[in-house]
C-alpha cells in the first residue's frame, strides 16, 4: 500500500464528486451514525452505503484487506462488551427479558442482544462510507479539499507532503534497518529490552539525520518556488462544486439533522422498543 | 542582448556560524542569453555562490554580506526571496528530494499555485511547459514511477513554468547515468536557445558539462574566482589540474603525448577540437611506445551467482531476470547500468537483504541460502551510498566497534581490531573524535572501517564517490585500491565512467534485470551496442584514438589507463 489512500481510479458518480464534498459528507455521515443508537436510522444507513458502494463501482476485492480487518475488530468489540458487561443492555433499556443462561452472571437477555445489534449496525453504517472515501478520493485532491473546507493551506500542504514522502521514508527505513542488521543489530524479541532500545536507536538515528537533510532540501525547494508568497493559493487538482456536490452535502446534512431529531424525540441516544 | 541579470561587485559572504568568510571579493556578471559553467572543488564556495544567486542567502541562510549583488538591477533585499524567484529558477541537485507534488503535473504547477494562477490558465501553462521539456505524456505519474532523468525534467519544468530570466543548475549530473546526463546537457542547451534565458551550471564534472558549448567557465577555489574565461582558454592552461578539477581525458592524453594545447585548437570538446597532422603523429608515436598492458591473471572463483530471479512483490515486474555471474578472489569489479537495471537489487540479494525467488548463490562453493543477514555480513560487507544512513554512534571508535559488540567479541579483541581498521582507513588519529566533526569523505571512511572490522572477504560499495570532487574521489579510490591489494575483493556500483575505467578491471553491465556484458572496462566503454543498451557513454579517449588514425581504439584506452596509473603512483 503506497499510503493511507487506496485510490481506485474507476470513473463513477461518486468519483465525480469533489474531494471536499466527500470529506464533508464523511464527517456529517459519521456524526449522524455516531450520535444516535436509534435502530431505525442505523438500519437505513448501511442500506444506503451499500447502494453507494455499488454506484461507485468499487469491487469487494479492492477493499477486502480493510474489510477483513474491520470485521475482526467488530467481532472482538462485541465479544469484549459481552464478557465485561453482559447486563449492559438491561441497564440501558430498564427492562429484563431473559432468553437463556450461560452460567453465572452471563445471562443472555433480549436487551443485550438488541444492544449488540445496534453496535453491529453502527459498524455497518460507518465503515463502508470510510472505505468509500478512501477508495474514491484522489490523494492529490485531498489537500485541495482540506483547504476548501477552511483548513489553512500550509496545513493542507503539510498533509500532502506527508502523503508524498511517507513511502520514501518507509523505503529508507527498510534499507537502513537491513544494513544495520548486517552489523548485528537485531530487533527480535530474543533480546533484552535495553538491547532492543539500543538497536532501535541504531536504526532511528540515521533515519532521523537523513530525514533532516531531506527536510532542508524540501523547504528550500518550496521557498524557491514561492511557497508562502500569498495569503491564498490555487490548486491544480482543485475542482469546482457542481449541483451533485451540493445535493450530496445537503442529503448528508439531512441525515445528521434526522439523527439529532431522533435523539430529541427518544429523549436520549437510545430508541427503546421494550417499553 | 546585454541585459545584466546577475552582477556581483567585490562581493563577500560569511555564514553566521563560521569564523571566516566563505566568499571573498567576487566579481561576476551574467547577462541574458549567456551560458556560464561554474567549476571548483568541494568547499570552494560554489554552492554558497549559488545560494546568493537564488536568494537562499540571505533569506534562509544568515550571514554577513560585503560588496554588492544585484539581480535584474535590484538588490536582494529590495526583491525579497519571492521577488528573486521570479527572475531566477533553481534546479537543485537532488531531483527526488525537490519533487514536491504527488504527481508530475502537480509538481510543475506548484509555483503557479503559489502565485494564485487559476484555471484554465493553470492547466494550460502546466501542459505547455511539460511539452517543452518532453514530459507531457507522464503528467499523472508519481515520482516513484519516473527515472532519474525524467525527475530532472520535472524539476526543470517546475521552474520554467514561471518564465524566469536565469536558470541555475546545482550539479545537474550528480545522480544521472552517463547517457541521461548527456541528454540533460543537451536539453539545457536547447531550452536556452528557445527561451533566451541565461543559464548558470554548477558542476565539477567538466568534461560531461562541456558536452555542449558554454560561453564562459568560472573556476573557483578557496572562496575566490580564480578564472573567468572561455573554455578553450581555460583548458589550454594548467589552472584546472592545479585546483583539483579533472580536465577532460582526451586533453590529458594529448598532454601525455607531448601535444601543446592552445585556445585556437578549440579544445572544448573532442568533436570541435582541431588536431593537425603533427599532433596526430605525436599521439600515434606515444601510443606505439607504450607497452601493451598485461592481461589479467585469472583467479579462482569466490562468489558464484546462478540464475538469480527476484521481484519485490508477487506479480510485480522482475528486478532480476536470471542473473548468473562469478566474482573472482581479489578482483576489483564495477557494476554499471541505468537506475532500475538491477544493480542495487543484485547487491541486496547477495547480502541477504532480499531473498531471491529462484537461483543460487555460492561463496567458496558453499550455498549461502539459509544464512541470515548477520551471518552473511561476516563474509560480504555492504557500504551504503550515504554515510549518514549508517552512522548511529556519537564517537568514531564506538561506531566502528558496533558490529563487534553486537557479536559479543571480547573487549580486548575489539580494541585490537578497531585499531587495525582505523589505521587502514587513516582514521586512527581521530579515534576519540565525535563522528559529527568529520567531513563527508571521512565519514565514508568511518562506514568502510565499520565494515572492515568484521573482516569480510568481499566488500560491495554503492556509489563510493558520489558527490566527491576529484581530490576526494582520488583519495577514496586509492584507499579502496590499497584494500584491494591487501586481498579484499571489491565491487563498486557506479554511474561514473571515469571511476570504472580507471580503477575497475572488470565491468558487469546490467540492463533491464539482466547481465548484458561482463568484460574488461576498456572493452565495454568502446562497444557501441552495450553503451546504447546500458545508457553508458563512450569514452572520449576512444574518439581521440580514432581521430588520430589509431585503429586499435580499445588498446589505446587500455594503455592510457595503465600509463596514468603509473603517473598517478609516481
Amino acid at each position: 500500500m503506497r499510503n493511507i489512500f487506496n485510490y481506485v481510479d474507476r470513473p463513477s458518480p461518486i468519483h465525480r464528486l469533489t474531494g471536499a464534498t466527500k470529506l464533508v459528507c464523511l464527517l456529517l455521515w459519521s456524526f449522524a451514525a455516531m450520535l444516535t443508537y436509534d435502530t431505525r436510522l442505523l438500519a437505513v444507513l448501511p442500506v444506503l452505503s451499500l447502494g453507494m458502494f455499488m454506484l461507485s463501482r468499487i469491487r469487494l476485492k479492492d477493499v477486502s484487506f480493510m474489510l477483513g480487518f474491520t470485521v475482526v475488530f467488530m467481532v472482538l468489540n462485541n465479544v469484549l462488551v459481552f464478557l465485561f458487561a453482559p447486563q449492559h443492555g438491561v441497564s440501558l433499556y430498564g427492562t429484563r427479558h431473559k432468553l437463556f443462561s450461560l452460567g453465572g452472571n452471563y445471562v443472555v437477555t433480549a436487551e443485550q442482544l438488541f444492544y449488540h445489534l445496534n453496535l453491529v449496525l453502527k459498524y455497518l453504517a460507518t465503515i463502508p462510507i470510510v472505505l468509500l472515501f478512501v477508495c474514491t478520493t484522489n490523494p492529490s485532491e485531498f489537500a485541495a479539499s482540506l483547504n476548501r473546507i477552511g483548513v489553512k493551506y500550509s496545513v493542507a500542504c503539510a498533509v500532502a507532503l506527508a502523503l508524498r514522502y511517507i513511502p520514501d521514508i518507509q523505503r529508507e527505513y527498510h534499507d537502513i534497518s537491513r544494513a544495520q542488521q548486517a552489523r548485528g543489530i537485531e530487533m527480535s524479541r530474543k533480546q533484552s529490552l535495553v538491547k532492543r532500545l539500543r538497536s532501535a536507536g541504531a536504526i532511528l538515528i540515521p533515519l532521523i539525520l537523513s530525514s533532516m537533510d531531506r527536510i532542508e532540501t524540501i523547504s528550500n525547494a518550496m521557498s524557491l518556488r514561492g511557497f508562502g508568497k500569498n495569503k491564498k493559493r490555487t490548486w491544480y487538482m482543485g475542482r469546482r462544486f457542481t449541483a451533485a456536490d451540493f445535493a450530496a452535502m445537503a442529503f448528508c446534512a439531512l441525515l445528521l439533522a434526522a439523527s439529532l431529531w431522533l435523539n430529541r424525540v427518544n429523549g436520549g441516544r437510545f430508541w427503546n422498543p421494550f417499553q | 542582448m546585454s541585459e545584466e541579470i546577475i552582477r556581483f561587485e567585490h562581493f563577500g559572504f560569511q555564514y553566521n556560524a563560521q569564523s571566516s568568510p566563505t566568499l571573498f571579493d567576487i566579481n561576476l556578471t551574467v547577462r541574458r542569453g549567456e551560458k556560464v559553467l561554474i567549476a571548483g572543488p568541494s568547499g570552494c564556495g560554489k554552492s554558497t555562490l549559488a545560494h546568493c544567486i537564488n536568494g537562499l542567502i540571505p533569506f534562509s541562510y544568515r550571514g554577513e554580506r560585503t560588496g554588492s549583488l544585484t539581480i535584474a538591477g535590484k538588490t536582494a533585499d529590495a526583491l525579497g526571496l519571492f521577488g528573486i524567484s521570479r527572475h531566477v529558477g533553481t534546479v537543485l541537485q537532488d531531483s527526488d528530494g525537490q519533487f514536491i507534488g504527488l504527481t508530475v503535473a502537480e509538481d510543475i504547477a506548484f509555483a503557479l499555485e503559489n502565485d494564485c494562477v487559476a484555471d484554465p490558465e493553470l492547466h494550460e501553462r502546466v501542459k505547455r511547459t511539460a511539452g517543452l521539456v518532453g514530459i507531457d505524456t507522464h503528467l499523472a505519474h508519481a515520482p516513484e514511477d519516473l527515472s532519474g532523468g525524467q525527475k530532472q525534467r520535472v524539476a526543470l519544468a517546475g521552474v520554467m513554468v514561471e518564465d524566469v530570466d536565469l536558470l541555475l543548475f546545482d550539479e545537474p549530473l550528480a545522480n544521472l547515468d552517463p547517457a541521461t546526463g548527456k541528454a540533460a546537457i543537451e536539453l539545457i542547451d536547447d531550452l536556452q536557445r528557445q527561451t533566451g534565458a541565461a543559464v548558470v551550471i554548477i558542476e565539477h564534472r567538466l568534461e560531461d558539462a562541456l558536452h555542449r558549448d558554454v560561453d564562459r567557465v568560472v573556476l573557483m577555489g578557496g572562496g575566490r574566482i580564480l578564472a573567468d574565461m572561455p573554455p578553450d582558454e581555460l583548458l589550454s592552461g594548467a589552472l584546472l589540474t592545479e585546483n583539483g578539477i579533472r580536465e577532460p581525458l582526451y586533453i590529458t592524453a594529448l598532454r601525455y603525448a607531448g601535444v601543446e594545447i592552445t585556445p585556437d585548437m578549440a579544445p572544448r570538446s573532442i568533436e570541435a577540437m582541431r588536431l593537425d597532422e603533427d599532433a596526430k603523429r605525436k599521439v600515434r608515436d606515444w601510443f606505439q611506445a607504450l607497452p601493451e598492458s598485461a592481461p589479467m591473471e585469472e583467479q579462482s572463483a569466490q562468489l558464484e551467482a546462478e540464475g538469480l530471479r527476484f521481484s519485490y512483490a508477487p506479480g510485480e515486474r522482475e528486478a532480476l531476470k536470471g542473473v548468473s555471474l562469478t566474482l573472482r578472489r581479489g578482483e576489483l569489479a564495477a557494476i554499471v547500468g541505468t537506475n532500475g537495471a538491477g544493480k542495487s537489487t543484485f547487491s541486496k540479494v547477495v547480502c541477504g537483504f532480499e531473498i531471491q525467488q529462484a537461483g543460487t548463490l555460492r561463496l567458496d562453493g558453499a550455498d549461502l541460502n539459509g544464512l541470515s543477514i548477520k551471518e552473511r555480513a561476516d563474509h560480504i560487507g555492504y557500504v551504503m551510498q550515504n554515510p549518514n544512513q549508517m552512522i548511529s554512534q556519537v564517537m568514531i571508535f564506538d561506531e566502528v566497534a558496533l558490529g563487534l559488540r553486537t557479536r559479543n567479541v571480547p573487549e580486548d579483541e575489539i580494541r585490537e581490531r578497531v585499531q587495525e581498521a582505523l589505521q587502514i582507513c587513516g582514521l586512527w588519529p581521530f579515534r576519540n573524535w565525535p563522528v559529527s566533526a568529520l567531513s563527508f569523505g571521512q565519514k565514508k571512511r568511518v562506514t568502510i572501517a565499520s565494515i572492515l572490522v568484521l573482516k569480510p572477504e568481499i566488500i560491495i560499495l554503492d556509489e563510493p564517490t558520489a558527490g566527491q570532487d576529484y581530490r576526494h574521489y582520488t583519495e577514496i579510490m586509492e584507499f579502496l585500491l590499497s584494500l584491494n591489494r591487501r586481498g579484499y575483493t571489491i565491487v563498486m556500483i557506479t554511474h561514473d565512467m571515469h571511476l570504472m575505467l580507471e580503477y575497475a578491471r572488470r565491468a558487469l553491465v546490467f540492463s533491464g534485470g539482466r547481465l548484458i556484458a561482463d568484460a574488461p572496462c576498456a572493452e565495454v566503454l568502446t562497444d557501441p551496442e552495450v553503451i546504447a543498451r546500458a545508457s553508458l557513454k563512450e569514452t572520449s579517449l576512444y574518439a581521440l584514438a580514432l581521430r588520430c588514425g589509431i585503429s586499435d581504439g580499445r588498446g589505446f584506452v587500455r594503455r592510457f589507463i595503465a600509463y596514468e596509473r603509473e603517473v598517478a603512483r609516481a
